[in-house]
């Protein structure tokens, strides 16, 4: 199949519906509509379920419960929506139940703006709900992206039982560019014997929930979930670096930021200055190993978001006092310049004056 | 031997937590015979709520999702909009449902979602310790209303049937009793026939429960079932609210 040209958040619906998802539930927020307005027209086509439900905390909780009757189930939304589902979100992730939640970022803190943004990474990466838990969190930079990762995060969700976040930011959701709806990679599918379905009369009941009033199966269950943890950190890290050996400052973003570095990247291997780039594509697991590829003459790493600074604190836990660990940061909608990263990266490599 | 009485096959082994007298036990009884009487419990999913009833999970013998505070039937909702042909059910108290869940139980009604809610309205918080509920009655005492309910600071008590009444998608509404056994055979009655319109596919079917806390109300089980008579009547007033073949039978 060729390329089409296609809005973001339009790709991400037919990329879901090709992903096997059959069952939506959202709620209208800026900048992400096109993906429930899509999902609305193009689930019935192959017998699915969109549901438009009275707000976000009901659209959540109509995921867990599909989720837990063994429907491949999605949800989107935006920041401040974002902020209502993470209740269910937590309640998902105790119950282990597996979902695909697309947030489109935009600019906050409370109603904030409508215009992209990357300052969610905090609400994505530590838990907006309450209690020990975490989520798969994959960060898309292109479009071509987003589409080829959400597979993979259906896949995820199904093979640890756990809710998975495709963190985009506005540019991405809004963006129209080519892509290719391709076949991805699927995982063998993974049978649900825990699945709500009705008994039967053939067996014990099932029960999803997330409440253990006794201590030590609290415990348990946490203990269970740090060890899957563990494994989603070993198996599942993905990242995409460039030229770190012989780099005298390192870039990392994510995301649309990501895009923007590259050109900034190309202005500053123009002036001769060698430049890395390190690039999360998962946020949770974060590929902090990746920084220990980084030579040794490296001056100084740069961290860039459309944030005042959320990722820096992976990035200062990856760095670990081995470099310098800078920042630059537009937010509230306002997207970076890339002559405006190269000239903080001029900087650091020593060629232009603090 | 004859056996003329016998725990029904809808229930699990599990002892009930519930606190001695108290009417739980009784609605559990009551659906679990109607699914069983039905033929769908082999079908049936429930959803628990959050609240005194938290744990029943553990005791209806079909499979069960535990909901978060108030959002049993947006759950319920998901569950039935994958398995079409499932009998799903949630089985919620006033604080869940009257409070902090009115909008999932309102909008879940304009949806029509073919699926059955039972509403247990003992007119308090129980689990939580005898706060006040939006079905607490104007004068009754809770722990956070310890001069009785007053009009003027919380308003008047929610009565949910005759709001759901309202909404079209709701096709089957009424509000039962426990307090003596004729109007125990009518609630199970009620639960039947709301399932009935359930299976039958035509909406949201809902049953409200008038029921008893003597915990939290400070009165002996027989007490209690004589302040609810006296009480809760008056104000929730029984009978169907809506039915299938259209318009109020209120009685």
């Amino acid at each position: 199949m060729g390329k089409v040209l296609m809005k973001g958040n339009e790709a991400i619906g037919s990329a879901a519906i090709r992903a096997g998802c059959r069952y939506f539930f959202g709620y209208p927020i800026t900048p992400q509509n096109e993906v429930p307005e899509y999902m609305s027209r193009h689930l019935p086509e192959v017998g699915g379920v969109f549901v438009q439900a009275e707000s976000e905390i009901a659209a959540i909780n109509m995921v867990y419960g599909a989720a837990g009757a063994g429907g491949r189930v999605m949800t989107s939304s935006s920041s401040p929506g974002i902020a209502l589902k993470q209740e269910g979100i937590s309640y998902l992730a105790g119950a282990r139940l597996p979902c695909v939640i697309v947030n489109v970022m935009r600019g906050g803190p409370g109603l904030g703006g409508i215009q992209p943004a990357q300052s969610d990474y905090f609400q994505a990466t530590r838990g907006g709900g309450n209690g020990d838990y975490r989520i798969i969190v994959e960060a898309p930079s292109t479009l071509q992206e987003a589409v080829d990762l959400m597979q993979e995060s259906f896949d995820l969700a199904d093979r640890y039982r756990i809710p998975v976040m495709l963190l985009c930011d506005g540019m991405i959701g809004q963006m129209m560019e080519p892509v290719e709806l391709r076949e991805a990679d699927r995982r063998p599918p993974v049978e649900k014997p825990w699945a709500t379905v009705g008994t039967g009369g053939k067996r014990k009941p099932n029960i999803i929930t997330s409440l253990y009033l006794n201590p030590a199966e609290l415990e348990e269950l946490n203990l269970l979930l740090a060890a899957q943890y563990r494994e989603i950190t070993e198996r599942e890290t993905r990242v995409e670096s460039i030229g770190l050996e012989g780099a005298r400052v390192v870039v990392a973003a994510y995301g649309t930021t990501a895009r923007i570095v590259r050109e900034a990247v190309d202005l500053c291997t123009a002036k001769g200055i060698p430049v890395g780039l390190i690039r999360p594509i998962t946020l949770w697991p974060y590929p902090y190993a990746e920084f220990d590829k980084i030579g040794k003459d490296c001056l100084g790493v740069l961290c860039v978001e459309m944030s005042m600074g959320q990722m820096l604190d992976d990035v200062k836990i990856a760095a670990n006092g081995r470099w310098p660990v800078h920042f630059y940061g537009r937010t509230g909608g306002v997207v970076p310049d890339p002559r405006d990263i190269a000239r903080e990266i001029e900087v650091i490599a020593g060629r232009r004056p603090v | 031997m004859k056996v003329i009485y016998d725990k029904s096959p809808g229930l699990t082994d599990s002892a009930l937590h519930y606190c001695p007298g108290c009417t739980h036990g009784i609605i559990h009884k009551l659906i679990a015979e109607a699914l069983v009487d039905l033929d769908v419990l082999g079908s049936a999913i429930g959803v628990a709520p959050v609240g005194c009833s938290v744990f029943a999970y553990q005791y209806f013998n079909c499979d069960m999702q535990e909901a978060a505070h108030g959002r049993a039937p947006a759950v319920a909702t998901g569950i039935k909009r994958v398995h079409p042909e499932a009998a799903v059910f949630t089985y919620q108290g006033d604080g869940d449902l009257a409070a902090i869940g009115t909008a999932e139980v309102v909008h879940a009604a304009v949806r029509g979602e073919k699926i059955t809610t039972i509403f247990v309205n003992n007119a308090i918080y129980g689990m939580t310790g005898g706060q006040m509920a939006p079905t607490t009655l104007v004068g009754q005492k809770a722990t956070t209303a310890p001069f009785g309910r007053t009009e003027a600071l919380h308003g008047k008590p929610l009565r949910v049937s005759e709001l759901l009444a309202t909404v079209d998608g709701a096709k089957f509404v009424e509000r039962v009793s426990l307090h003596d056994p004729a109007h125990v055979r009518r609630a199970g009655r009620a639960i039947r026939e709301a399932f009935e319109c359930q299976i039958r596919g035509e909406g949201f079917s809902f049953v409200e429960v008038l029921s008893t806390c003597p915990t939290n109300w400070g009165l002996t089980p027989a007490e209690a079932l004589h302040w609810l008579e006296e009480n809760m009547i008056p104000y929730y007033s029984l009978g169907k609210f809506r039915t299938p073949e259209g318009g109020s039978k209120n009685d």
